[in-house]
């Protein structure tokens, strides 16, 4: 960080070199590489499958008694309905892609905002903020959702609404750590007494030192939003039927019959999950490692 | 010390009251209130003057601060201004009623606290059996192959949603091959045994041991490593120390301090966990009242969960809080 305020190139052309070496820190992460190669392949498959794949919500009653074992026409079977298995699983990825963006995406702007007020503004705001924060922390998020969703309706809409109005309080500690430890840092500063308003410290200053701890949590936000949708359309409380989500397609295999019998209808939504939330985590360690100066890890 | 626990205290009373109006927000928010609580056939049926008395009796007349009020036990208060008759709250002891049962809230939780508690303690149990002693081997063994394996292995158990966990577990125990029961806390008709109990708690217990254990070794070995590379280390090792004396003496006691903060962490994933762990066997604790309080759009039943588990994740907040002051000398000397 160039402590004096120099001429404007100086400070982009340091900032530039920063995010050459976090990427070349990153691309070296052989990890982080292959949970981009899993996160990539199942994104692949949400996006372009269901083009290719027979119809998710067709029923072959036809050629198969339902639920058929894997075949030619069905790569993983049918469910029992008589829909294939594959195209549903990955209609249900691209479900799960949309509210682990989708979700992340509203709470990190939700917790960054809560987070950056409590920081910068300190005060009675911060002991309120603080407070809310604690109280929605104590409160354990699976059940809060469980229960906001009960409330407004269950669908996907509700879902990414809810885990996101939810799942700020993280980012929100976050956030407010970082501002408290900037704020006394020297270059805020010496940007105060150049008269700096508080707005120009925040965007110029206070932003672009975190979009990387913001980067890493947002990603390891990912995984739990992905993983809070199954767990929520499994309790069939989450994205509804006929509509496929890889939570609710796993319902079916509560009863033991099924449990038993056709392992090739719960067994690949299961195994998707855990592959899309691993690649997710695996990235995240990447980027922690490779945006934060302070963990230096051997690859 | 003492002032430290009763300041942790007194922060805990605004965030209870935080609970209690998020608790009551959430269904105060809800769009149509009296639409989940009658089923619309019998409502159709019904004269204005029916539903007026209806929503009166369940106590959804009246802006949402009165209901608030009353919901929370300041009632009485209330009608000694206005003269109605007084309702207990919340602080009188008193949940409200459920929906479908119509009995005291208060009564269908007392019921699945028992359950629940001995799965959790259980689980807890396992996790800190399995965990932390995983997380210092693989400390030690840093870069090693058994590190490798034990933290592929860990990194498996935290992506896999739990019930696949659950489900897989009682696709080859359950049904393939047949040894444990795969639902329930004890067999029907059968008179109680400990061995029958055990036996239908051996699943759960080892998915939400095993969901818990994951995180927590994460942490240890985390923790563990930090302190097998600190000065002091370095400084004993230099001493002459043997290796086993500085795992025990040196880096062990420091590395396990944090570790009761995590835990106390934990909880609220815990109760998530069980949530979920409930569901698929069948438990009869408050994760699976939970999810039929959330089915039937239950408001006293729903309300009464979280305040009832928020209020357990607050108790043990500070218990950690001040069980962590008292671990740490530099805290507890420190003044």
């Amino acid at each position: 960080m160039v402590a004096e305020a120099g001429p404007a190139q100086i400070a982009i052309a340091t900032h530039e070199s920063l995010l050459r070496e976090a990427v070349r820190k990153f691309v070296r992460h052989r990890l982080a590489m292959v949970g981009l190669g899993m996160v990539v392949s199942v994104a692949v498959i949400a996006i372009v499958g269901p083009f290719f794949l027979p119809d998710a919500f067709f029923t072959d009653f036809l050629s198969h008694p339902p639920p058929a074992p894997p075949s030619n026409l069905h790569f993983l079977g049918t469910d029992t309905s008589g829909r294939d298995v594959l195209a549903r699983v990955a209609l249900g990825a691209r479900t799960s892609l949309i509210v682990g963006f989708g979700a992340v995406a509203v709470y990190v702007t939700i917790g960054t905002l809560i987070g950056l007020s409590s920081g910068y503004l300190g005060g009675w705001v911060d002991q309120v903020l603080m407070r809310f924060t604690d109280t929605v922390l104590s409160i354990p998020i699976l059940l809060l959702v469980i229960i906001f969703v009960a409330v407004v309706g269950a669908s996907l809409i509700s879902v990414i609404t809810v885990i996101g109005l939810l799942g700020w309080p993280s980012v929100a500690r976050i956030v407010r750590g970082q501002v408290l430890s900037l704020r006394e840092a020297e270059f805020i500063a010496a940007a105060r007494v150049l008269g700096v308003s508080d707005g120009g410290i925040i965007r110029r200053h206070l932003l672009p030192n975190l979009v990387g701890p913001l980067t890493v949590v947002a990603t390891f936000g990912v995984a739990n939003a992905i993983l809070l949708e199954a767990a929520l359309s499994f309790l069939g409380l989450g994205v509804q039927a006929p509509s496929p989500s890889l939570g609710n397609m796993i319902i079916e295999a509560r009863a033991p019959a099924v449990l038993q019998d056709a392992p090739w209808f719960w067994l690949p939504p299961g195994v998707l999950i855990a592959l899309l939330v691993l690649g997710v985590i695996f990235i995240g360690d990447g980027l922690r490692d490779a945006l934060d100066p302070k963990s230096q890890r051997r690859t | 010390m003492g002032a430290y626990i009763v300041r942790r205290i007194l922060i805990a009373i605004p965030v209870f009251f935080g609970i209690t109006l998020i608790a009551f927000g959430i269904l105060a928010t809800a769009p149509d209130q009296l639409g989940a609580l009658i089923d619309p056939e019998r409502r159709a049926a019904m004269s204005p003057a029916e539903l007026e008395q209806v929503r009166h009796d369940l106590g959804l007349d009246g802006p949402p601060y009165v209901r608030y009020g009353r919901w929370l036990g300041l009632q009485p208060i209330v009608a000694a201004v206005t003269g109605e008759k007084p309702i207990t709250g919340l602080l009188e002891g008193n949940l409200g009623y459920t929906l479908s049962t119509r009995r005291p809230v208060a009564e269908e939780l007392a019921v699945r606290v028992g359950p629940t508690l001995l799965l959790m303690i259980t689980a807890v149990l396992f996790a800190v059996l399995v965990g932390i002693p995983v997380g210092i081997i693989s400390a030690v063994r840093q870069y090693g192959k058994l590190d490798y394996a034990l933290t592929g292995t860990t990194m498996v158990l935290i992506s896999t949603p739990t019930f696949v966990l659950g489900l897989i577990l009682m696709y080859l125990l359950g049904v393939t091959l047949r040894i444990l029961p795969i639902g329930g806390m004890q067999t029907l008709g059968k008179p109680f045994s400990l061995f029958d109990l055990f036996g239908h708690m051996a699943m759960p217990v080892l998915i939400l041991g095993f969901a818990n254990a994951a995180p927590l070794m994460r942490y240890t070995r985390a923790s563990m490593l930090e302190v097998l590379n600190s000065e002091y280390v370095t400084t004993a090792r230099s001493k002459g120390l043997a290796s086993r004396t500085i795992l025990v003496r040196h880096a062990l006691r420091n590395a396990l301090i944090p570790i009761i903060t995590v835990i106390g962490l934990l909880l609220p994933e815990l109760i998530g966990g069980a949530i979920i762990t409930e569901q698929v066997f069948s438990w009869p604790g408050m994760g699976l009242l939970a999810v039929r309080a959330a089915s039937q759009r239950d408001p006293s039943l729903m309300m009464g969960i979280v305040l009832l588990v928020s209020l357990a994740v607050l108790t043990a907040n500070i218990l950690t809080d001040v069980l962590y002051t008292y671990a740490d000398p530099r805290i507890r000397l420190g003044r």
